[in-house]
């Protein structure tokens, strides 16, 4: 197993080398970048002074190792909208973001691990397919509209919760509820399938036959066999949540996270600053999905270990 | 069942074969008894599935005739009719019968054509992403080996990327063109494609019909083509139409943040971006492309689901024992 | 048409398992299947009883009744399962008693031990829970006694091998750690479906040898549910022919095999190829079973019967003695027949 989890960092490492150069040249390559920094009429002489002051005239090369040096340092240098080093401004809105994050997590898994699990228990049945018809609706309904529809209705129509911005729980409520609905939607189809999947085996039928209590033939038999599916599920939804669904409710509900702050530095072509948080998200998605990896692992442990990500498979 | 005749067991009788009763569905419940109810249940969710079917046709046949049927020309700017509600409102009538934006541009025109930006957008990508996915899948699945490790790692390292990432980077050099939107949504999507159609290479290529086929000389392409991809036809046409509810709301959710359709062209999520402001007296510009949105890619969903049912003989028959278990995974 | 009598033995008050005219439905998508069509017999102590019919008979679903897990789309609609002279199913105390019995006092081995162990847990894992829910045995004394299980059934080295998981098992040894997990709780009864089906014939020897041991140490009862007639002549002190959901014949093993009553059992027994007699051919019973989506009118296996009367369409015999201990459901070789020694005389 350690073997395992040693190899699958040095993947991991090798994958954030390839995700550094991916999001150092890739802006370079897909435009322009220091002519979006210009004014529409700008003398060539202006051009050469901002390459210059930015140390973007050196070979690409050289600045390219200056990134992966500096990425290691997290130092990816100053954002040019906010004129500080790019990593305060993450640090400065970090938070925020985790905070909203977090709390659509949190909600996610209280509300949909145990639908999932009673619907699964009680297959086609009115509450069953209930359950599933709302999540479906879930999953279909975009976040930003979904926002904007729970805005209307608790914040102007109904006034009980403040619009937008960030301060007490009264303002946390109605954007990590947006932001969770979407996972609970798509986290409780997979659960009850799982789960029904699961309750079929014939090792259930063995559980039952031992007359074990109920709560033990469902949540140990079962789950522990569906558990690996479930994790890699949650896993994803987290991975997606950050990824995009952060941005959008942050935008929605001008919430002062990471996902304005990203927005902003688009309108503003800090590339220096989009950088610095692409690199960082893009490596924090590779080290979550080294640990889904992991816990998969952990839950199964049929699985051969000299195999490389499960998930793949 | 073949007449096994062993030493000591009861002479076949010639029955055929017969599952043992006991070994039809089980779950925790035993008081359960299905009867009548599941044929009226089947007629139900088959109406479900019509309807999002009707609803789907009217969404293309709506894009596809624009031009043709819409009322006004979407950009046309009327200041004197700005932000006029729906017809049935007070305030509203038959000129613009969903209403003025705020710039007094007819609203259902607008979302038609939204509709059409959406869906050719939306459909580009799934197109294009299904076809490099399945390719990949395919030849990595069959040949194994270098190939396969240099396929799993590029999709590790999409995978790294998930969501807006990397599409947020080139954005912020290059103001996207419904061109550039569908190639980089592409991305989004090529590699559950390869993932998918990989682990099904995988297995298809121990069956017995590919072998024969091997040692019979068949090149490569030839088997991928008539013999692994066939088997692949349904899961894969669930997958596609699976994905395109993923693109559709991928696509809006960029078009609202502005990184997706730029104007002159318009799509629904942009409208709702532009409408945000407006939202508490005009509500109609966010809730009617957000409705738009929301059951078509609903309508998507339940028929992605209805194929994954009946595309799977097993599922099919577990419809009617009472039980329904969707293990898609 | 009356119920079946429960044999005199049968009803003395001595037995430890009763079934008592046991009906199970199935309700599948062509409607209603009735798997178990009024099954009656009974164990006493320290009996081996064996249940024998084809696939499809109804004897696996009778034994899923008995241990209450028969699931949805089936139900039992019908009879009664008496423990110890008392109702496993009707009434205000069978809930306890079922709780008390099941699982505890009667036990299961089932077929594939591959499919019945969890292989995600480890082997000892899997015998203790059951310690530990029946008999509240702490951790420490539920590790113990698993240990001591396996050294019963014949797998060395009980302590290290607890903490491996299925798949480290092979088949045989999988079937012994199924028995292991059946004897935790010293069952009066052992349910064993189709215990050697999935096992290699020398398995399967070793694995009836261990039981037949284990049934003489512990003086345990045993209902050995197979289609394999000759496990049940080698190892089986009474038995019962089942067909299409009902029981054409029950009594004593030796009797059955000596002079087979049933025209059922005798085709079965024609059908076996044997060691001491040369065939040219094995006589196959003509015919199929029956659908039993439909209803069945009379004797389920008339239409397969060389002695088949219009009787015999219209009206199911019911099981009556013929010998000490023995009976058989058939028209024309029942009581009435020996009587009158006539085949097609009407009752």
């Amino acid at each position: 197993m350690l073997r395992y989890v040693i190899r699958r960092l040095l993947m991991g490492a090798a994958v954030v080398f390839v995700v550094s150069a991916v999001v150092f040249f890739v802006p370079r390559l897909a435009g322009d970048p220091v002519q979006s920094m210009l004014p529409l009429d700008h003398t060539p002489e202006q051009r050469d002074a901002l390459e210059k002051s930015l140390g973007w005239d050196r070979p690409l090369l050289t600045q390219f190792w200056d990134f992966l040096s500096g990425a290691a340092r997290l130092d990816f240098g100053d954002s040019v909208w906010q004129r500080r080093p790019a990593l305060e401004v993450i640090s400065d809105r970090l938070p925020a973001t985790l905070e909203l994050a977090g709390a659509a997590i949190l909600i996610t898994l209280i509300v949909a691990l145990p639908l999932g699990v009673a619907a699964a228990l009680r297959p086609n049945s009115a509450a069953d397919r209930l359950v599933t018809a709302l999540a479906l609706v879930g999953f279909s309904i975009p976040l930003f509209f979904l926002g904007l529809i729970l805005m209307l209705t608790f914040s102007v129509w109904l006034g009980w919760l403040p619009t937008s911005g960030r301060g007490s729980l009264a303002h946390l409520v109605l954007p990590s509820v947006a932001l969770a609905l979407n996972g609970i939607g798509s986290l409780t189809v997979l659960t009850r399938s799982v789960m029904i999947e699961e309750l079929n085996r014939p090792w259930i039928r063995t559980a039952r036959a031992k007359n074990l209590p109920f709560r033990r033939t469902v949540g140990v038999h079962a789950l522990k066999n569906a558990a690996p599916t479930i994790v890699t599920g949650i896993g994803l939804d987290i991975i997606s949540l950050v990824a995009t669904g952060v941005v959008i409710a942050e935008v929605v509900f001008a919430w002062p996270g990471l996902g304005t702050v990203a927005l902003v530095a688009i309108t503003r072509n800090d590339l220096v600053l989009l950088q610095a948080l692409v690199f960082c998200a893009a490596t924090a998605v590779v080290l979550l999905n080294i640990v889904i990896d992991l816990l998969y692992k952990l839950f199964d442990p049929r699985i051969d270990y000299t195999q490389d990500s499960v998930r793949s498979a | 069942m073949s007449t096994n005749i062993r030493p000591g067991s009861v002479a076949d009788t010639g029955m055929g074969s017969t599952s043992r009763s006991g070994e039809t569905r089980r779950g925790p419940r035993t008081d359960r008894g299905r009867g009548s109810s599941t044929v009226l249940r089947q007629i139900l969710r088959d109406k479900m599935t019509l309807a999002a079917a009707i609803l789907l046709c009217l969404v293309v046949a709506v894009a596809i005739l624009a031009p043709l049927i819409a009322p006004h020309d979407p950009t046309q700017q009327v200041l004197g009719r700005r932000l006029r509600p729906p017809a049935l409102f007070s305030g509203g009538d038959w000129t613009n019968p969903l209403g003025t934006d705020s710039l007094g541009r007819d609203f259902l025109s607008r979302l038609m054509y939204g509709a059409r930006s959406t869906l050719l957008v939306s459909l580009g990508v799934v197109i294009l992403g299904s076809l490099i996915g399945t390719t990949v899948g395919l030849i990595a699945g069959y040949r194994g080996g270098v190939t396969d490790t240099l396929v799993m790692r590029l999709i590790d390292l999409q995978m790294a990327f998930p969501g807006l990432l990397l599409i947020l980077l080139v954005v912020s050099v290059a103001k996207p063109t419904r061109l550039t939107l569908v190639l980089l949504l592409s991305l989004m999507i090529w590699h559950v494609f390869a993932r998918h159609v990989r682990a099904w290479t995988l297995s298809a290529r121990s069956n017995v019909f590919v072998e024969a086929a091997r040692m019979s000389g068949a090149r490569t392409p030839r088997i991928l083509v008539r013999h692994v991809l066939p088997n692949l036809a349904s899961p894969l046409l669930t997958l596609v139409v699976l994905s395109l509810a993923t693109i559709m709301l991928a696509e809006s959710s960029l078009s609202f943040l502005g990184l997706g359709v730029q104007p002159p062209n318009t799509s629904w999520g942009l409208e709702i971006n532009t409408g945000r402001q407006y939202i508490f007296d005009s509500w109609w510009l966010v809730v009617l492309p957000g409705l738009a949105i929301s059951l078509t890619v609903l309508a998507v969903n339940v028929l992605g689901n209805w194929l994954r049912v009946v595309l799977d003989p097993q599922q099919s028959d577990k419809r009617f024992v009472g039980e329904q278990s969707t293990g898609a995974r | 048409m009356p119920t079946p009598q429960l044999m005199h033995s049968e009803a003395s008050g001595a037995s430890l398992l009763e079934v008592d005219d046991l009906r199970v439905d199935f309700f599948g998508r062509l409607g209603r299947v009735q798997a178990v069509r009024g099954v009656t017999f009974a164990i006493t102590p320290g009996e081996t009883f064996g249940l024998v019919g084809e696939s499809g008979s109804g004897k696996s679903v009778t034994s899923q009744a008995i241990l209450g897990i028969v699931d949805a789309p089936g139900k039992v609609a019908g009879g009664d399962i008496r423990w110890n002279g008392h109702s496993l199913l009707h009434g205000q105390d069978s809930k306890a008693l079922r709780r008390r019995v099941l699982g505890k006092e009667i036990s299961v081995v089932f077929q594939d031990p591959m499919a019945s162990l969890n292989p995600v847990l480890q082997i000892g894992t899997q015998i203790t829970e059951v310690l530990r829910h029946h008999l509240h045995l702490s951790r420490r004394a539920a590790v113990e006694r698993a240990a001591e299980l396996l050294s019963l059934v014949g797998i060395s080295n009980p302590r290290r091998r607890m903490r491996q998981y299925p798949g480290d098992f092979s088949g045989g040894m999988r079937q012994r750690v199924l028995i292991a997990m059946a004897l935790a709780c010293e069952p009066k009864l052992l349910i064993a479906d189709e215990p050697t089906t999935a096992l290699d014939v020398t398995i399967q020897a070793q694995i009836m040898e261990l039981l037949a041991e284990l049934r003489s140490t512990l003086d345990l009862s045993v209902l050995l549910i197979t289609h394999d007639l000759a496990l049940v002549a080698q190892f089986c002190d009474r038995m019962a022919v089942m067909y299409a959901g009902t029981i054409l014949e029950k009594g004593p093993t030796a009797s059955i095999f000596a002079s087979p009553v049933s025209p059922y059992t005798e085709g079965l027994l024609r059908a076996t190829p044997r060691l001491d007699v040369h065939l040219e051919r094995l006589v196959a019973i003509p015919g199929e079973a029956p659908d039993l989506r439909r209803d069945v009118i009379g004797c389920a296996f008339h239409p397969r019967c060389g002695l088949a009367t219009p009787q015999c369409r219209d009206e199911a015999p019911t099981l009556l003695n013929v010998g000490v201990d023995h009976e058989v459901a058939c028209w024309n070789r029942g009581p009435a027949h020996e009587e009158n020694g006539c085949a097609d005389e009407p009752r």
